[in-house]
């Protein structure tokens, strides 16, 4: 089983179409990843299918980075794969 | 047993295309490039002034009755779906039933937003299973350029206006195999317009507001539910779907949705880049666009979904 900061960097590679090469963890996906308003919400969408939880829209605006999305999965998840 | 039956569809656009390059040379802040990434929408139409929804219907229901080979006299309910009625009252649908010179069907309008559509037809399709009602007519239709705060740009270049109808008939065979409407009040903030009139004025602000993130969410999540729900109430698997018609609000929803489904944009009917989204008139002319241009074929199964303010959320499957 790949580990929280192999999956997360697999769907954020997904979801904007960019190579897995070129996601650090340090990457916004704004500015450095070309995402977009509706791109994030949809990512914040496939990270709540991949680890089977909600993600409060709240909670949702600081995940800015792919970082922050692995802290944020780290920190919520009783099921961690 | 009876079943309930789309015998023919109409649809109508006011006036001319309306281009993201033509609402730049109004004075909004806003490029053909950021409309047509978001959206997909490149153009919407706009009701002259004296145009109201009913005269919209008006046009979208004569393609259908013709198109079903009935007379307006035999049309025995009228249905709108719209959120942008004439007046207050009466209703859109007797305006509507008065200008077809119908006097003797059941008219009222149904208020659900963009899931306007799906909402009228399920309704209808219970009347006329119920026997109680042979020939309906169904509408959506709106004129939401009247609801448009042009200062806001992040919402003014979503919406255009237009209707469209369905005529639902009695009928030994489906039709319409199965329906699902659904509500959550909860979200009734994140896409309003929560003017009232009221003192001979408005009281409230009467332009439509929306948190487009949460409502992306939201209807990303519904419409994919919705098809799961309403293949299985029919016992079909999804791969039986030959056309998803579902509410035209944005491209971004629509590809979103279909990947979901694991459903190919090809089975998936997208007129918002030409209409933007009409709200409750946008699911019958994205139909009537597929039903003339030969892509809907007899015996095809079609599921229309719409989503919308309310929250509300719903669909209909149909054998056409």
């Amino acid at each position: 089983m790949e580990n929280i900061e192999q999956r997360v960097k697999k769907i954020v590679a997904e979801q904007l179409g960019v190579n897995e090469a070129e996601i650090k963890n340090e990457s916004s996906f704004v500015d450095d990843l070309g995402a977009d308003s509706l791109d994030t919400v949809e990512l914040v969408m496939a990270l709540e299918e991949e680890f089977e939880c909600e993600i409060p829209d709240e909670e949702a605006e600081k995940i800015t980075s792919v970082q922050q999305a692995i802290d944020y999965v780290n920190n919520h998840l009783a099921n961690k794969g | 047993m009876i079943f309930s039956r789309i015998t023919g569809t109409g649809g109508h656009l006011p006036g001319a295309a309306v281009s993201n390059d033509d609402l730049v040379a109004r004075g909004i802040d806003t490029s053909d490039e950021w409309i047509a990434d978001r959206t997909g929408i490149r153009f919407r139409h706009f009701a002259s002034v004296q145009e109201n929804s009913s005269d919209l219907a008006l046009h979208a229901a004569r393609q259908a009755l013709a198109a079903a080979g009935r007379d307006a006299a035999e049309v025995d309910l009228v249905i709108v779906a719209t959120s942008t009625p004439d007046q207050v009252f009466p209703s859109t649908a007797c305006l509507l039933q008065h200008k077809l010179g119908n006097r003797t069907a059941a008219a009222f309008d149904v208020q659900a937003v963009c899931s306007g559509f799906v909402y009228a037809l399920t309704i209808a399709d219970k009347f006329v299973r119920s026997g109680s009602h042979r020939c309906a007519l169904v509408v959506g239709a709106e004129v939401f350029s009247r609801i448009l705060d042009w200062n806001d740009r992040g919402t003014c270049v979503l919406f255009g206006d237009g209707a469209g109808a369905v005529v639902l008939e009695a009928s030994a065979a489906p039709g319409i195999l199965s329906s699902a409407l659904h509500a959550d009040g909860h979200y009734h903030d994140i896409l309003s317009v929560p003017g009232q009139v009221c003192g001979g004025g408005v009281s409230g602000k009467p332009f439509l507001q929306m948190d487009g993130q949460a409502v992306f969410k939201f209807a990303v999540r519904v419409l994919g539910d919705t098809a799961v729900e309403l293949m299985a109430a029919a016992g079909l698997p999804l791969s039986a779907l030959d056309w998803l018609v579902p509410h035209q609000a944005n491209i971004r929803i629509l590809q979103s949705t279909a990947k979901r489904l694991e459903l190919p944009m090809e089975r998936v009917v997208t007129t918002v880049a030409e209409h933007g989204n009409t709200s409750a008139a946008s699911v019958p002319l994205a139909l009537d666009v597929a039903v003339r241009d030969g892509r809907i074929k007899p015996g095809n199964h079609v599921m229309l979904e719409g989503v919308g303010g309310g929250f509300t959320w719903g669909g209909v499957l149909l054998r056409f």
